[in-house]
């Protein structure tokens, strides 16, 4: 932890323009996220975090600058990159478990492995009793469930999230990130969360980016030093701890200039 | 840190005190309202039917169509009303024809047509549309010609193809595949494009292959979109089929009813129609049918 490493995700001087060049969505972001960090990209409706994780994964090009992940320039989507969408994409024509092993299909694993390992995960993310249910049975958290574990089960280094509990309601969106600060412990990965929910960055992250409204730049990158290294799965912990107000106001008040902007 | 403690006691003590205001008119007798439910109407909006409504419904449609045909029947003087035979008589032709005249064969025949020509149509469509909606280059290349072909009227090919195969088989499946191949591309493209992009996007950063997701990702959450398309298609296949048989055909149910035209004989004119109907509705189940144990995960949900 002491020498610092090559970055897990490095972002380099990265652009994205569209309509010709006329519109900027994002422009000049660099940044380098640490193996095992998990890192919220937070900012207001349209400042081009999102399209900085698309672009991470490999679904849309840089229009300028490069991104390396593990050493290797990012040119297209890849299993090693994880990606959950705030959209249900758990497909509909399978069920949850056949789900858990499609992306383990991919990755040609025999099939007895597969059936156990998508067994493990459906525990892991509390499904097992829905496993031979198809998605349309299923609930709008338990679809997202089945989606974290179809990714999981392919075991990324690199986690994408893209407000992955924007469409649940408040209790189910608490439960889900409980979930994943206990997936954050068990797997040690690196974490790419968007999100807008200041209270859920501050929860699931250790590091928060802050972006400026259209054309999205860097605001500000903290570390979430209070925490001291720490996740907290019970929320209320973590509200205790010295320190959360501060960042909180902080952030809510960035919040706040970007959007009277 | 004493005085937060004070205030914080004493918000509590002020909460049980308001609990215990909501709790108590329960006990109390509240005055009797006076209770009027106005009647629901009959035509309700967002209202779906009972499955037992369903088909008394269906089955008072079916009886008063009867019945209005059967008055009409009637209404026609008596030297012009063979021209418009009851339903019972038009059945009674239907079972004659069937039994002494082999019609079964005819029917039969048609069937082998419409199913024939729409399974070639569909080996073409299906794959096509698929690959149309998936690249957009196939669209762009393919899309342009296939739009204004749809514009072409089915019976215009008929002179074209008689020169091509003759009075043959091959001539009449020629022209069902005509009447219905265009359209169906379209719907299956249409079918395709609207399969939700993240579907795509989550088996991209899954690794899989362009042409995994086209199979085994678009193709299948298209396919029940797909199926539907097909059994809407194939009806417009049956409104080909009198004029596929009309010309230069010896069997089939267009074939017996044009020879019954030429001799006036209405009433197995009718009974053709009514031939052609119940093969369509037949069909019509064939599809759901199919289309209910293909697709487990897309009935809909019991609530």
């Amino acid at each position: 932890m002491n020498r610092p490493a090559s970055p897990a995700i490095d972002v380099r001087s990265v652009s994205r323009r569209y309509l010709d060049g006329t519109f900027t969505a994002v422009d000049d972001v660099s940044f380098a996220l640490q193996e095992g960090q998990v890192t919220a990209l937070v900012g207001p409706s349209g400042c081009g975090k999102t399209t900085v994780l698309r672009m991470i994964a490999g679904l849309e090009p840089p229009t300028d600058g490069e991104i390396v992940v593990h050493g290797d320039i990012v040119h297209g989507p890849g299993p090693e990159r994880g990606m959950i969408f705030q959209a249900y994409t758990s497909f509909p024509w399978l069920t949850a478990l056949k789900n858990v092993e499609y992306g383990m299909k991919i990755l040609k694993v025999p099939r007895a492995e597969r059936t156990r390992r998508a067994m493990q995960l459906l525990e892991e993310v509390r499904l097992a009793p829905s496993a031979q249910q198809y998605p349309a049975e299923l609930s709008g958290g338990m679809k997202q469930r089945v989606a974290i574990a179809r990714t999981l089960a392919q075991n990324p280094s690199v986690l994408l999230m893209d407000e992955p509990f924007g469409a649940l309601d408040a209790q189910v969106r608490w439960e889900m990130q409980e979930m994943m600060i206990e997936i954050f412990e068990a797997e040690r990965k690196t974490v790419v969360l968007v999100t807008h929910d200041i209270q859920e960055a501050i929860y699931l992250a250790d590091r928060v980016i802050f972006f400026t409204r259209t054309p999205g730049r860097i605001k500000q990158d903290v570390v979430l030093d209070f925490k001291a290294g720490l996740r907290f799965r019970k929320k209320e912990k973590l509200l205790e701890q010295d320190g959360y107000m501060r960042v909180e106001q902080q952030l809510f008040a960035w919040m706040r200039e970007e959007i009277q902007n | 840190m004493e005085h937060v403690k004070a205030v914080h006691s004493m918000s509590e003590q002020h909460s049980i005190v308001a609990v215990q205001t909501v709790e108590s008119p329960v006990g109390e007798a509240r005055p009797e309202a006076v209770r009027k439910v106005p009647k629901p109407p009959y035509l309700r909006l967002l209202t779906p039917t009972t499955p037992r409504e369903t088909v008394v419904l269906g089955v008072i449609g079916a009886f008063v169509f009867f019945l209005l045909w059967e008055a009409a029947h009637f209404a026609t003087s008596e030297e012009s009303r063979r021209f418009l035979p009851s339903p019972q008589h038009v059945v009674a032709t239907l079972i004659n024809l069937i039994v002494e005249k082999n019609f079964l064969s005819d029917v039969l025949i048609s069937a082998y047509r419409i199913f024939a020509s729409f399974f070639a149509a569909c080996l073409i469509a299906v794959p096509l549309g698929i690959v149309m909606g998936c690249f957009s280059r196939v669209r762009a290349l393919v899309n342009p010609t296939i739009s204004g072909a749809r514009y072409l009227p089915a019976a215009s090919f008929i002179p074209l193809l008689l020169v091509w195969f003759g009075p043959t088989d091959t001539q009449k499946l020629a022209l069902l595949f005509l009447g219905v191949i265009f359209f169906l591309i379209a719907l299956i493209l249409d079918n395709t494009e609207s399969v939700q992009k993240e579907l795509i996007e989550a088996a991209m950063t899954m690794g899989a292959s362009r042409w995994e997701i086209v199979v085994n990702v678009v193709g299948r959450a298209a396919s029940p979109a797909i199926m539907d398309s097909m059994r809407n298609m194939i009806a417009v296949g049956y409104t080909y089929l009198v004029i596929a048989e009309i010309v230069a055909a010896q069997d089939g149910i267009g074939a017996v009813m044009m020879r019954a035209g030429r001799f006036l004989k209405v009433d197995v004119i009718m009974a053709g129609i009514l031939a052609i109907g119940i093969l369509g509705v037949l069909t019509d189940i064939l599809f759901r049918v199919v289309a209910h144990f293909l697709f487990p995960w897309n009935r809909r949900r019991k609530s």
